[in-house]
């Protein structure tokens, strides 16, 4: 019984009308995937390529210079210490966190998800200057540090605080969902087949979680080098001593060493397009093996 | 190995999952731990392994107390519901693991590792495929490298939960047979957990119904199915049908109209008649039968699946007859038991003889 002719009249319709249910119409598409393009380019591509820009407007040689300079150097010197520090400690404390997080029971496991959480909704203003509070001269421990010539705020001490701070829940986020979803199973194998902890973490829970960890680890990287606010707040901005990459960026801009700063600055985005290629290749090249890790 | 377990109680978080299970198994046994979801049997095959440990309780190994003992010395070989193969493991190194993991002093060389996976992978009819990861195999042959895996370690006790329970139909029934048959050969006291009572009635020597936290029973198939010991293993086993009747003097009567079913021993009160559809058979009526009206009937294979109800009350009881009788709905039909239980409130069984 059809109750409505109109129902009647669609069913003779030609074919090409019908689509699959998750499908709009051409128009519809279209408009949609312009509007992310347009997002793309204006927000991502063209920042991007003004930064190359205004980096070799001055010729390959006063590009050169810039990135040669001795505070330059120094800043890069600096960026990747800090990094290689900062780095491994969050990967120790992010495969622990997230391990005690995922595998096992415990009261206030959800108020330590939380604080893993804490860094990525405070401000990064806010993390550099807890340290000062911490550690600065006015604070309850600074007399103490001071005599004992501990130097931590406007040192590289606490910018690696600073940093480790600010970076902590990169390696921990990208880990907890992924051990949650692979449970204990393979670990309560490994152990009833006579494996001790140690060896159940070593040679089955790590192995699962590699790649995850390493996206972890590269985000966590581009971060640690790029990070500014934190940083800025404790480095106190001492040139060829405690000038990060970023740091220096905002100097040279300050003082109108415009091609200067874009130089540098460039190579902040070449490492940020490094992150993203490794990060593609690796899942070009061990899609199979990410896929037989996260399914059965 | 013998395997004594002794009042065994377990909390999780004081939510009780076993309340004083006591259990005996003999060297070279095959047990089934049979029962619904939630009834502790699978909190009692991890306590036997050892990845729990009893609230209260004792487990022996043989002449061994093994209750404070870790899963690690325990030296069970465990095969989980979902296999926990190493998903980046080849089939060789998953099977090898328990024996590449032990300390240096105890552990073979690389090469006998190798050969007692293949010795395992053919034990368990794989041959050949030592290089595949998991995620190449299908459901039945991982179920049997995690057998193997579990077999490499050389247990004294073999524990697998739901062995078959992700498998379909027809590999389940060729894995019981292979199960059943390697078990034979190995020797190794097993125990598996099962929710599925035809695969328990098939498999094991003795089979342990468990409920809520209970074991109701423990006994062969037989015992099981022909002398169900509570009104729980009655209706679990096998299909069933209940009438609510009251004892008077030794009399059942079912709606005032005595039945000629024998409870001499039984106290005066309202107690529940089981009875199973294919022990009843159709009488020419008259008095001592339960008469009712049919209400429903369908064919099912070699049988006639006939639905009658019964008394004022309509009580629902279900009758298996022979395919060749013909019923129609609506007709009144009287029937008699060969065999029944009858249970008492709060009080054992009376049974038929």
């Amino acid at each position: 019984m059809v109750l409505d002719p109109s129902l009647q009249a669609g069913r003779d319709r030609p074919r090409k009308h019908l689509r699959a249910a998750t499908t709009e119409a051409p128009a519809v598409r279209w408009t949609l995937i312009a509007i992310g393009l347009l997002f793309l380019a204006v927000f991502l591509l063209l920042p991007l390529a003004a930064v190359f820009y205004e980096a070799l407007r001055g010729g390959v040689a006063a590009y050169a210079e810039a990135i040669t300079d001795p505070d330059a150097m120094a800043a890069i010197r600096l960026t990747l210490l800090i990094a290689a520090i900062s780095v491994p400690c969050n990967l120790v404390f992010g495969l622990a966190a997230a391990w005690a997080v995922a595998k096992f029971e415990f009261k206030g496991k959800s108020l330590l998800v939380t604080l893993i959480d804490l860094p990525f909704s405070v401000s990064p203003v806010i993390s550099g200057l807890v340290y000062i509070l911490l550690f600065g001269s006015q604070s309850l421990l600074g007399p103490w540090l001071a005599r004992h010539g501990i130097g931590i705020v406007f040192a590289v001490p606490g910018i690696v605080l600073a940093t480790i701070f600010v970076t902590f829940p990169f390696i921990a986020r990208e880990l907890i969902p992924l051990m949650q979803e692979q449970g204990t199973g393979e670990e309560e194998a490994a152990i009833s087949l006579g494996a001790s902890g140690w060896k159940t973490f070593l040679l089955v829970t790590l192995p699962n979680v590699k790649w995850g960890l390493l996206y972890g680890v590269l985000l966590c990287n581009a971060r640690a080098m790029g990070e500014f606010g934190a940083v800025s707040v404790i480095s106190g901005h001492i040139r060829g001593v405690t000038n990060t990459m970023p740091l220096h960026v905002e100097i040279l801009y300050n003082e109108y060493a415009f091609s200067a700063a874009f130089a540098v600055a460039s190579l902040l985005a070449l490492l940020a397009l490094l992150t993203l290629v490794l990060k593609t290749a690796l899942e070009w090249r061990f899609a199979d093996n990410i896929v037989a890790a996260r399914g059965h | 190995m013998d395997i004594r377990i002794q009042n065994i109680r377990k909390e999780f978080d004081r939510f009780p999952a076993l309340h004083d299970v006591s259990l005996d198994i003999r060297s070279g046994e095959l047990i089934a731990l049979l029962g619904p979801s939630g009834s502790g049997k699978t909190t009692l095959l991890r306590l036997i392994a050892g990845l729990e440990f009893p609230s209260a309780g004792r487990i022996h190994f043989g002449d061994e107390d093994a209750s404070e003992k870790s899963v690690q010395e325990r030296n069970v070989g465990f095969v989980f519901q979902h296999y926990a193969l190493f998903k980046h493991m080849t089939v060789a190194d998953n099977i090898g693991f328990g024996l590449r993991i032990r300390p240096r002093g105890s552990r073979p060389s690389r090469r006998d590792i190798r050969r007692r996976a293949s010795e395992l992978l053919d034990l368990v009819q794989l041959s050949g495929l030592e290089k595949r990861f998991p995620a190449q195999l299908s459901g039945g042959q991982r179920q049997r490298v995690a057998l193997a895996r579990a077999l490499a370690i050389e247990p004294k006790v073999l524990l697998l939960d739901e062995p078959f329970g992700a498998l379909d139909a027809k590999v389940r029934k060729e894995l019981r047979r292979w199960l059943r048959e390697l078990h034979d050969r190995t020797g190794h006291t097993t125990v598996f957990v099962t929710h599925d009572q035809e695969e328990a009635m098939e498999l094991a020597d003795r089979v342990v119904v468990m409920s809520q936290g209970r074991i109701e029973q423990i006994g062969t198939a037989d015992e099981i199915y022909d002398d169900p010991a509570t009104p729980f293993v009655f209706s679990f086993i096998g299909a069933s049908s209940t009438l609510p009747v009251v004892v008077t003097k030794g009399t059942v009567t079912l709606d005032g109209q005595p039945l000629s079913i024998a409870a001499a021993d039984l106290p005066d009160g309202p107690a529940t008649l089981y009875l199973r559809p294919h022990e009843l058979e159709v009488v020419a009526g008259g008095d001592g039968a339960i008469t009712g009206t049919v209400t429903a009937a369908r064919r099912s294979a070699g049988s006639r699946l006939v639905e009658i109800a019964v008394g004022t009350a309509r009580h629902h009881l279900e009758l298996q007859l022979p395919a060749e009788t013909s019923v129609v709905i609506g007709q009144t039909i009287a029937v008699s038991p060969r065999r029944w239980q009858i249970y008492g409130t709060g009080v054992g069984p009376g049974r038929s003889a």
